[in-house]
């Protein structure tokens, strides 16, 4: 087994190509204003095809985590911390937070996003904790 | 007996479950085959005298056409077969199709039959992988989230919004484990305390190797009919009151509320059907993939307020002597896990209390019982009622 890397349909390229470039986009529905996550043909509130790609901020928080101890394949080396991250634009997505102490974790907490190449071609958001935006300089 | 108001015009005529367990001398689709055959039998008919199959795929074996494989297999040409694929919910989605095909003229009859073998034929990492391929191929998959980890996410967010701890997840486990410890099918049968479960091996924090629940072989089938046709067979018939589906997202990181699932909406719609509240019901018998799924069923189907499940749990109310008895032949936790036959292996146990034949578990007055299933990452979800004939 290798690690699962996405192949992107072309509605989905934009996205992994910013995520190469160190930027993370997201689609505005210019219909009815709502920000999506994953990217799609279509709104998922209003449905519309109207969908334009902009620049997001790259903070979340942490809506909830975990620790795997163990590993889905030998391809992943455990521990590393799966997490939903609830991004400022609004949508939330699933992610992980590296170079993390799994005891300073919490729910609510601050992240910035960062990127990790996955393969040759495709390079995935990941999420580092990022104390400043908690209203404390000290980090881990 | 679906959301559209056939409650009380169905009936459950036979039963049959395969050993359980580590089964290594069948396939699935022979455990699929013995079932289907048993129930037939168990039902007092013969394969003329039923003319439906609904079967769901298995992991171990796939089959292209898989209920027209098994029917195939024992020379059978029903009038309606049809394979159904909702997870670990297709097991009473499949019995609601039954009803509405029943319904609609296209069969008399129908058995529901399912069979896996995730244990002995399939590798522990090809059915780890297998399983979290239900994981977004672009958007969760390449993170490597194991099925235990989705769940893990539910677990810490009702932690986190509820005060929830990780003992009362591990009660969840503790009282499918008193129960199968009366059941002698039980895959796993040795009495187990919460300190056991919180000491066991961490998998994805906070979820311990015993809050999840088994790999296991196994198949289960049963005879749906109209109940003026259900009278002559050997067994008391037992009656479908209600029937609800929920429907809320596919994957867990599109989930508009991580901590109250879309059991609500089938509880619900299946209360209504029949009738029935919560107060009502004598026997719980719920999906219990892992102790986070049972907690929130316990709450989302209204046996105890948003949030209360693990004092619930706590109480001890589930286990045997408690006065909400639940999942009596152990559940997933403890009895036999298959993959998606799973919880036909709730509804068996249910028409087994309801027959009177539950040896030394058997439950008093058993007049109702609720019977849930899930598929997905608590995505999609089932529930049906039964109450016994008098
Ligand atoms: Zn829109």
């Amino acid at each position: 087994m290798a690690k699962p890397i996405p192949r992107p349909t072309p509605t989905e390229q934009p996205f992994y190509d910013a995520c190469s470039e160190g930027k993370l986009v997201l689609q505005h529905c210019q219909h009815c204003g709502h920000v999506l996550f994953y990217p799609r043909t279509h709104c998922d509130a209003c449905q519309s095809d109207q969908l334009a790609w902009e620049d997001a901020s790259g903070a979340g928080t942490i809506a909830s985590y975990t620790v795997v101890r163990r590993g889905v394949s030998t391809d992943f080396e455990a521990p590393y911390v799966i997490a939903l991250i609830d991004l400022a634009e609004g949508p939330r997505m699933m992610s992980q937070i590296i170079d993390a102490d799994p005891d300073a974790l919490a729910v609510g907490l601050s992240v910035k996003v960062d990127f990790a190449a996955w393969s040759e071609d495709i390079t995935l958001p990941v999420f580092r904790l990022h104390p400043a935006l908690d209203g404390g300089g000290a980090g881990p | 007996m679906s959301v559209s108001g056939l409650g009380g015009e169905f009936a459950l005529i036979g039963m049959a479950e395969s050993a359980v367990g580590i089964v290594p001398d069948k396939s699935p689709r022979e455990l699929c085959v013995q079932v289907t055959l048993d129930a037939i039998k168990d039902a007092g008919l013969t394969l003329a005298e039923v003319d439906g199959l609904i079967t769901c795929n298995a992991f171990a074996e796939p089959i292209m056409y898989h209920a027209e494989a098994v029917a195939e297999y024992i020379g059978w040409q029903p009038r309606h077969c049809v394979t159904v694929n909702t997870g670990g919910g297709t097991t009473f989605m499949a019995l609601n199709m039954a009803a509405a095909a029943i319904q609609a003229g296209m069969a008399d009859t129908i058995v529901v039959a399912m069979a896996d073998s995730l244990r002995s034929f399939m590798s522990r990492e090809q059915a780890m992988v297998v399983q979290s391929s239900s994981g977004h191929p672009h958007y969760e998959q390449p993170y490597g989230p194991t099925v235990p980890a989705y769940y893990a996410l539910i677990a810490r967010a009702h932690m986190d919004q509820f005060g929830t701890t990780e003992a009362q997840f591990a009660e969840a486990a503790v009282s499918c484990r008193a129960w199968a410890s009366q059941h002698p099918k039980a895959q796993k049968r040795d009495p187990i305390s919460v300190e056991d479960v919180m000491n066991s091996r961490a998998i994805a924090d906070p979820l311990k190797v015993l809050d999840c629940s088994l790999v296991s072989d196994g198949g289960a089938a049963v005879v749906i009919t109209q109940k003026d046709r259900a009278k002559d067979g050997p067994h008391k018939p037992v009656t479908l009151l209600g029937y609800g589906e929920g429907h809320a997202y596919e994957h867990i990181s599109q989930a508009k509320d991580l901590t109250t699932s879309a059991a609500a909406q089938s509880g619900r719609a299946a209360y209504a059907e029949a009738g029935l509240t919560p107060d009502d019901i004598d026997l719980l018998q719920l999906y219990d993939c892992f102790t986070p799924a049972l907690l929130i069923q316990i709450e989302d189907l209204g046996f105890c307020g948003k949030g209360e499940g693990g004092a619930w749990l706590a109480s001890g109310i589930s286990r045997p002597g408690g006065g909400k008895p639940m999942n009596t032949h152990g559940g997933m936790l403890s009895y036999c896990h298959p993959g998606n036959p799973g919880a036909m292996f709730g509804l068996t146990e249910a028409m087994t209390q309801m027959r009177g034949n539950a040896g030394e578990r058997q439950l008093p007055n058993m007049r109702t019982a609720l019977c849930h299933a899930q598929g997905g990452i608590m995505s999609s979800h089932a529930t049906i009622i039964l109450g016994a004939e008098d």
